[in-house]
């Protein structure tokens, strides 16, 4: 079973601010999901490889030739936030 | 109806800048909200430059719509999300440049679920697309937007996404033709990722005969997705007046009974007597996984999308609003604001299945059945050449009868989601009505078998005048 105090945690490993009020419908949504992804558990899974891929490949290789990216204008064109040619960024220390 | 190829032969008369503006004025009248950014002037523009000279592109002077989420250089591109509102890509995803480079005119954009996350059209932040058969009703989702216009007049053909099911869903609601190819034929270079192991791009259109010219001209490897696989090019309409002759059509039991409604279920049983009529044959298959993959759909679904939405943080693009406070809670507040309650609930629930001690519980789970979900359908392919089944398991629902109760939405995915989990190609069809809204008959070929699908399809619309039909908006 979740629990508000799971769903404050889940939020905040998603960096997604959880309002008191959205709490319980969340936990609900949730248990009512979980419950039923739980069908999985009927599943004979033992010596069954995952598919990570549905078409298999490869690795892919290239040749070692630069080509063309963005200007630094142009990355920088969306950004709400900029300083000096460089993306501005919250604090981190 | 008119083909997208006639179409472009009838503009050369040098009226496509008239067509287009006609087009325009549709759409601003329009009940339908299917359109969220219309790239107006520049289309126009384009149009001009092609009564001057029309050039011998395949798709030249035909104007087409593009879902929300695929990159359009200079168009705004927000995957129908406030956290995106404003992005303006400073790049074509791959699929737009192929449009481009056949004279393809670009529209603008088509509204979609935010972040392709949603079978109804209703999450996205401009509000729900309407059904052009009833607007009371939901187009589905998440390509909503696409389906609406084409369906509505509005737009000669459209591009959208189909992660699980978000083409085939609202071609089937909209009474439309649209296809999800096999994994990997369609380069995702500009597509904005959810599930990026499960989506491809594919049409939606009036007709089987332009699904495949659209498929002609976005299919084909491009080094610059990862995942792109086959060769360069690909050929569909050579072979599309084959016929159905010989062909063994492979009916899921698992696609019938419970839970379908009564005239889906007559319609799709008729339209696989049609192609008995025409010379296939059919038989019941098994696909005994199936009842456990919409489980394992919304599993993967969910946690590629906690991986893939986190590069959401307002830094680089996007909604950055208030001061900024340290970096969690400034993050935190602007993904709060941004995100939709189904977006939320996505990411939440895939942080939570891929968090230590859930990983192998959820997320590996879904992946050993996601296997045994596609021997499944290997194992029926070794028996006959496509599959056939409704494409929903339902008519279009109401606006607002399903969004509150999020599992009773993700359930209508049933017959869509096995598809993607097996990365194998798939069209809808229009095989009916159950009033007056739209069925969508489901056929699925093995990977790489779009050519056998196509084939099918055609058969099947030659025979029938579903197609034709279309909806009186006003």
């Amino acid at each position: 079973m979740i629990t508000r105090e799971d769903v404050e945690h889940i939020g905040w490993l998603a960096s997604i601010k959880i309002e008191d009020e959205e709490k319980d419908e969340l936990v609900r949504h949730f248990n009512s999901i979980l419950d039923y992804f739980h069908q999985l558990d009927e599943v004979d899974t033992e010596n069954v490889e995952p598919t990570y891929r549905v078409v298999e490949l490869d690795n892919i290789f290239r040749e070692d030739v630069a080509y063309g990216s963005l200007t630094s204008e142009q990355a920088l064109k969306n950004a709400p936030r900029r300083e000096n040619g460089y993306f501005k960024s919250p604090r981190i220390v | 109806m008119i083909m997208l190829s006639q179409l472009s032969e009838e503009l050369k008369g040098g009226s496509s800048e008239e067509y287009v503006s006609r087009l325009f004025e549709k759409i601003k009248k329009s009940r339908l909200n299917g359109f969220t950014t219309l790239a107006e002037k520049s289309a126009l523009l384009a149009a001009r430059e092609f009564d001057r000279s029309p050039g011998t592109g395949r798709l030249a002077g035909v104007p087409i719509a593009i879902k929300e989420c695929i990159s359009t250089r200079g168009i705004e591109t927000n995957c129908s999300s406030r956290i995106l509102r404003g992005y303006v890509p400073p790049y074509d995803a791959h699929v737009v440049e192929r449009l481009k480079s056949e004279g393809a005119i670009i529209m603008g954009k088509a509204n979609m679920d935010e972040f392709a996350m949603g079978t109804s059209t209703e999450t996205s932040c401009f509000g729900p697309t309407k059904n052009p058969w009833d607007t009371t009703c939901v187009p589905g989702g998440s390509s909503g937007g696409s389906a609406a216009v084409v369906a509505g007049g509005e737009a000669p053909a459209a591009l959208g996404s189909d992660t699980g099911g978000s083409v085939r869903c609202p071609a089937s609601f909209c009474g439309i033709v649209g296809l999800k190819p096999t994994y990997g034929m369609v380069s995702r270079y500009g597509l904005v990722a959810y599930a990026n192991s499960l989506e491809q791009i594919g049409p939606l259109t009036h007709t089987v005969e332009d699904t495949a010219l659209l498929m002609e001209v976005i299919a084909g490897h491009d080094p610059r997705d990862s995942t792109s696989v086959g060769t360069k090019s690909y050929s569909f309409l050579s072979g599309l007046e084959g016929g159905v002759s010989g062909m063994r059509i492979g009916i899921p039991q698992e696609c019938f009974g419970e839970g379908v409604d009564r005239q889906v279920e007559k319609a799709v049983w008729q339209a696989i007597h049609t192609l008995e009529g025409l010379g296939a044959s059919w038989q019941t298959v098994s696909l005994p996984h199936t009842r456990y993959a919409l489980a394992a759909y919304y599993v993967i679904a969910m946690s590629e999308a906690s991986s893939n939405l986190a590069r959401f943080d307002g830094l680089r693009y996007g909604l950055r609003e208030g001061e900024d406070k340290d970096w969690h809670t400034t993050f935190s507040a602007i993904r709060a604001q941004g995100f939709g309650p189904e977006v939320k609930r996505r990411i939440l629930l895939g942080t939570y299945a891929l968090s230590a001690g859930y990983y192998g519980r959820y997320y590996l789970k879904a992946l050993k059945v996601r296997t045994l979900i596609k021997q499944d359908f290997l194992k029926a392919f070794g028996q006959v050449d496509i599959l056939a089944s409704p494409t929903m398991p339902i008519p279009a629902f109401k606006i607002g009868e399903r969004i509150n109760d999020p599992l009773s939405l993700y359930l209508a995915d049933v017959f869509t989601v096995p598809i993607n989990l097996a990365g194998v190609p798939a069209i809808s069809v229009p095989c009916g009505f159950a009033g007056r809204l739209p069925i969508g008959l489901q056929l699925i070929g093995p990977h790489f078998g779009e050519a056998t699908v196509l084939k099918a399809a055609q058969a099947f619309e030659s025979a029938t005048s579903f197609h034709e039909r279309s909806p009186e908006v006003v």
